[in-house]
């Protein structure tokens, strides 16, 4: 699935910018960022349901949308199927009719035999003559797929495919999916604000904030490696802190009063730094890297405790560790901690806005 | 007793009706997907019918029918057709008057259809109208199917603008509503009452139609099995 997108689109104060390329139609492509960043806007205008103002979009060297040379196919000529949120299952028809609608063209029999497969395939047998609304959250998600995969699309959107099912379902879902995709001959394209989703199903991720895309990476490198604050915020990272470079690997943390050394590459337009909830490590006071902090708030969660404590600078750091460990350490009022040179990512883009004295202010979502 | 005003009352209303049927899903989804200023403007012009005095309705449609007046005389000189003063002028001035109830009714069950079926059908590769008959209108049945009782309704029980249009003549433009005003005039009360009663009876049965329609489209939204 060669597949390029260069859009662009204005609506009102929101501009998208995305841009991105698939060589490998066995790669999948994940489109992460938090909601209202223009992904779903993305993937609309790929399926032909949303108009950029301009760019070019091409798929398998057909091309979808081009408007210098004024090209902008119908949805139903695209070839690209859509997953949608809520899976847009035609109430009025049943099981069978909604696949069929799907598998169009040859013969009314052509038709149901292909309809026909797609349900066996879906382990929808039995349910043919039902409608939507009798069926559970994780079976008309199964149809969805099915009305979507008899058309054999060339290019899979997913839209969030799993924000309307919950728990232990999800879960299940999740891992049908992967092998679906996985066996899928086209390509997909999973849009998603779940950085754990992404880090499961997809190859690459091209991040997307304020309608911007970032260049696609590894979905490994980034978490390993965050490019940007946008970046290594949906990524999870809970902690950030405004920098100045002053010195070869060395990072006067603004916020936090230290000054950190990284072994991780400093490009000239950082910004900040970021250091995750859990890769702190208790230390002695004269351990490279050492943090002093005074223990501001501890929060007793599922599986761990989340120390929220206060750095030297002022800002306030999110530590996370096991319960055992913490109760290991003496439940201290102050102690230090050390963030290990490997840990610390230089991050470039607009520096998280410092919000003074708000306990956990500096924390972002609950995802974890 | 001539049952000729509740024939002719019904015919006028089953033909007005078809009309405002057609006409009411073409202008509702023309409106639904104008942009903003269109769609106000439109939306004044299209319900103005509704909160106008039906003898104001029925004095603009002399002004464009009379035999005198261009088109009225167009008509009655290239087709010798008279538009006004016969029975099928009343489904002129029933069609006006009950447009606005169809318009109204489907334009809400347009506006709160989920637009993401119609995408979702464009992406499995149908035209658009396939997406408006197979998918629209089915999901908004129940919407489109109460405007065209309530229209059908509202023309049965006409009067105003009917009666300058059509006038009464008995046996020809004589309906169920001008018949009543006739007889209670010319003091035939017990005659006038027979025909109350023919009103009430029709009424009754459009109002009960209409609760029926509601409750079907109540029990489909909890997902009856049986429901649709």
């Amino acid at each position: 699935m060669p597949l390029s997108v260069d859009i662009q689109k204005r609506l009102g104060d929101f501009r998208l910018q995305v841009a991105f390329q698939v060589d490998d139609s066995r790669e999948m492509l994940a489109l992460l960022g938090p909601s209202g960043c223009g992904k779903s806007m993305t993937l609309r205008s790929i399926a032909g349901l949303v108009r950029p103002d301009a760019g070019r979009i091409v798929l398998n060297d057909r091309v979808l949308f081009d408007s210098a040379a004024h090209v902008d196919l119908p949805p139903r000529e695209r070839r690209v199927g859509y997953l949608f949120q809520s899976y847009a299952l035609f109430p009025t028809m049943t099981v069978e009719q909604n696949v069929m609608a799907g598998a169009l063209g040859g013969t009314r029999e052509e038709r149901r035999a292909r309809a026909a497969e797609q349900i066996a395939a879906m382990r929808l047998t039995g349910l043919e003559q039902h409608r939507p609304a009798e069926l559970s959250g994780g079976q008309r998600q199964r149809v969805a797929m099915a009305r979507m995969l008899a058309g054999s699309p060339e290019l899979i959107l997913l839209d969030e495919p799993f924000s309307a099912l919950d728990g232990y379902l999800r879960w299940q879902i999740e891992l049908e999916m992967t092998d679906l995709l996985r066996g899928y001959p086209g390509g997909a394209i999973l849009v998603s604000h779940n950085r754990d989703e992404v880090y499961r199903m997809c190859d690459t991720v091209c991040v997307i904030s304020n309608g911007r895309s970032e260049p696609k990476q590894q979905v490994r490198d980034l978490f390993a490696q965050p490019r940007t604050v946008a970046a290594a915020l949906i990524s999870g990272c809970k902690n950030f802190s405004a920098v100045r470079v002053v010195g070869p690997g060395l990072l006067e943390c603004v916020d936090w009063g230290v000054t950190l050394r990284t072994s991780l590459p400093v490009s000239a337009d950082v910004t900040s730094v970021g250091v995750r909830a859990h890769y702190f490590e208790p230390a002695r006071p004269d351990a490279p890297n050492a943090i002093p902090v005074k223990v501001e708030r501890v929060i007793d969660s599922t599986f761990s405790i989340i120390a929220m404590v206060r750095t030297p600078g002022g800002g306030l750091i999110r530590y996370e560790l096991e319960k055992d460990a913490w109760a290991r350490l003496g439940r201290p009022s102050a102690f230090t901690l050390m963030a290990p040179a490997a840990c610390v990512m230089p991050l470039a883009g607009d520096a998280m806005p410092r919000v003074p004295d708000a306990l956990g202010t500096r924390t972002a979502g609950g995802e974890r | 007793m001539d049952w000729y005003p509740l024939i002719n009352s019904l015919r006028i209303a089953a033909i007005s009706t078809v009309a405002v049927y057609f006409l009411g899903i073409w202008l509702a989804n023309l409106v639904a997907r104008a942009p903003r200023v269109v769609k106000g403007a439109l939306d004044v012009v299209l319900t103005l019918p509704l909160v106008l005095p039906p003898t104001v309705v029925g004095f603009l449609l002399l002004l464009v029918l009379g035999p005198r007046r261009p088109l009225g005389a167009w008509v009655l000189d290239a087709l010798g057709i008279r538009l006004t003063m016969t029975w099928y002028s009343a489904v002129a001035a029933t069609v006006v008057v009950s447009f606005p109830l169809m318009y109204r009714t489907v334009r809400g069950a347009f506006e709160s259809f989920d637009e993401d079926l119609a995408d979702a059908a464009r992406t499995l590769g149908h035209r658009e109208a396939w997406v408006f008959w197979r998918i629209k209108m089915p999901s908004c049945r129940q919407g489109v199917i109460a405007g065209a009782v309530l229209a059908f309704a509202r023309a049965l029980g006409e009067y105003g603008a009917t009666s300058m249009v059509a006038g009464y003549t008995p046996g020809v433009t004589a309906t169920v509503s001008t018949t009543v005003y006739q007889l209670w005039r010319t003091g035939d009360d017990a005659a006038a009452l027979r025909w109350v009663l023919v009103n009430l009876a029709i009424s009754a049965v459009v109002l009960l139609a209409l609760n029926l329609l509601e409750g079907r489209s109540r029990e489909r939204a909890r997902g009856g099995r049986h429901a649709a």
